[in-house]
């Protein structure tokens, strides 16, 4: 090997390589955090603007009362059983598709709605929900008064699940498709039943794939503003909801400051946990 | 079990083309309400089309997702190639904040960042939210994904490539352009595809950074949502799933000829 370029050499080729995405994440994404950490500590004034003093009331006022408190509660139940269905659509797909003939086409097929505009998945839904929608052609079809279907969480639900089902199963199937079957065999061969062999020897080898799966739906959907908004009308506030009024129309910058630090709190307590349990690896992994 | 397997497999499948047919059916329905079918129709793709505002939000849309595209797949790409090839103090930092655009909700990004150009603005008067603000924006977010794209290309690399290329001779920046560059280049392509598609379907990071005068089509769907479901959002969103598919197919062939 040839000897290393001088130090000045190689400091050089560091900052020409690093420097200029380095800085540009400096400055649009670490200090507009930590801008939003001060806001966060600031008060409203009397035209919405961000004023001192500076405290700690807007968490304060955050965790003490109820409202606020049910709403983050409200803004993980949905995430968590979104996700929870996600996973009960997901898991058998990835392994349909891993198995057929016609992987590629199938793989298309699930990457079109990923690749469809988030906000035409969204909309979709109201189309199928709406007052005059498929749904209540189908319920009037069989002789029953149309249901009032939106705003309401199930639509919330549904189309949470639609939306996000496809960042699980990408996942997931990168997982299946690296699955060791012979140890299946050698599950067989030591005289276990199906079910016994697949806990055993195949659903061990999906785990990470799982957790990593888990994440990448739970995140967005606890964080989501639009699909509440367009689906759930006033009736499902979510977190995303709140922050979004809050620099919407209360003007409350100082408190959806705070709220959307208790949101990434949250995300970041989420993403420890993971790393602990997976490795620095595992977080590659989600992208 | 086989069996079952596949009937779970079209039930999804069902789930996830359901919706889309609605629409694009719904896209040549002549009815203005509801989904009875009264007979076929290219009015709301003429209404759409005789629209002039939509053409200028497309402009808009592409303008974002053309420029941001370019300037960060560079400033990604560059990054990638500095963290697998020198180690250097705050090395594990950068690293963090490189995951942090990747997982933390839109709306907080979104937030923090119309924060930032608040301030700012509030200090030297400059910049006003448009398409300007709406690009840095974008090209925030994009260039961790290209980063870690190229990077997992980068890891795959045989380094004494590069060893051999600065053996012979050949300076930093030559190695770079005649040997790596071209080694790495199917994952800048992604790495620039992803953040393209990320441009494009963006809604919530451009709804808190977008200004007066700088709609793009997602943020008119948005509004034209709130206001009632309306036909030619069925034909612009037909429209749009249709580019989509087209997009994919072509990407698919073209990987597929390269292998």
């Amino acid at each position: 090997m040839r000897e290393a370029a001088t130090p000045w050499e190689r400091l050089r080729q560091v900052l020409l390589t690093i420097g200029p995405g380095a800085f540009w994440l400096g400055l649009f994404v670490l200090i507009p955090t930590l801008i939003m950490l001060v806001a966060s500590l600031m008060s409203r004034g009397s035209l919405g603007q961000l004023v001192p003093p500076l405290g700690l009331h807007n968490y304060l006022r955050f965790f003490s009362d109820p409202l606020f408190v049910e709403i983050i509660g409200r803004s993980l139940w949905i995430g968590f059983w979104s996700t929870v269905f996600i996973m009960l659509l997901g898991y058998p797909l990835a392994f349909y598709i891993a198995q057929s003939r016609h992987k590629e086409v199938l793989l298309l097929l699930v990457v079109i709605p990923f690749f469809t505009n988030f906000l035409i998945r969204v909309y979709a839904w109201i189309v199928v929900f709406q007052k005059e929608g498929l749904l209540n052609g189908l319920i009037t079809a069989f002789g029953l008064p149309p249901a009032e279907l939106l705003p309401s969480t199930l639509a919330v639900y549904v189309a949470t699940v639609y939306t996000y089902l496809p960042f699980f199963v990408l996942p997931l199937y990168a997982a299946v498709e690296r699955i060791d079957w012979s140890q299946l065999e050698a599950a067989y061969d030591l005289g276990a039943r199906p079910i016994r062999a697949f806990w055993e020897a195949i659903f061990p080898q999906t785990v990470p794939g799982l957790f990593a799966g888990f994440l990448l739906v739970f995140i967005p959907a606890v964080g989501t503003f639009v699909i509440a908004d367009l689906l759930g009308g006033g009736k499902v506030t979510l977190i995303g909801n709140l922050i979004q009024l809050q620099f919407g129309s209360a003007q409350n910058w100082a408190f959806g400051s705070a709220a959307s630090m208790v949101l990434m709190a949250m995300v970041l307590l989420g993403l420890w946990l993971y790393a602990r349990t997976q490795g620095e690896r595992g977080l590659d992994k989600l992208v | 079990m086989k069996r079952l397997l596949s009937f779970h497999a079209w039930l999804v499948f069902a789930f996830l083309y359901l919706p889309i047919v609605v629409i694009v059916a719904l896209s040549f329905n002549k009815s203005r309400f509801g989904v009875r079918f009264t007979g076929f129709t290219f009015d709301w793709y003429i209404r759409l089309f005789s629209n002039e505002r939509i053409l200028e939000y497309l402009t808009n849309t592409l303008i974002v997702a053309v420029v941001s595209t370019v300037v960060s797949t560079i400033l990604g790409t560059l990054l990638a190639v500095g963290l697998v090839r020198y180690q250097f103090r705050l090395q594990t930092a950068l690293r963090y904040l490189l995951y942090v655009p990747v997982v933390v909700p839109d709306v907080v990004m979104g937030i923090s960042l119309l924060l930032l150009f608040d301030v700012v603005r509030d200090a030297i008067g400059w910049p006003r939210l448009s398409l300007f603000t709406i690009i840095l924006a974008h090209i925030s977010f994009q260039i961790a994904y290209v980063t870690l794209v190229v990077r997992a290309r980068l890891m795959l690399l045989d380094p004494t490539l590069e060893e051999a290329a600065k053996d012979l001779g050949a300076t930093p920046w030559l190695t770079f352009r005649e040997v790596t560059l071209p080694l790495i280049m199917p994952g800048v392509v992604s790495g620039a595809l992803l953040a393209f598609s990320l441009s494009l379907d963006d809604f919530v990071v451009t709804f808190f950074t977008a200004g007066p005068g700088s709609t793009t089509l997602p943020l008119y769907i948005y509004s034209s949502v709130k206001l009632g479901v309306s036909p030619e959002i069925h034909a612009l969103s037909t429209l749009m799933v249709g580019i989509t598919i087209l997009v994919l197919l072509l990407g698919t062939l073209f990987w597929r000829k390269r292998a």
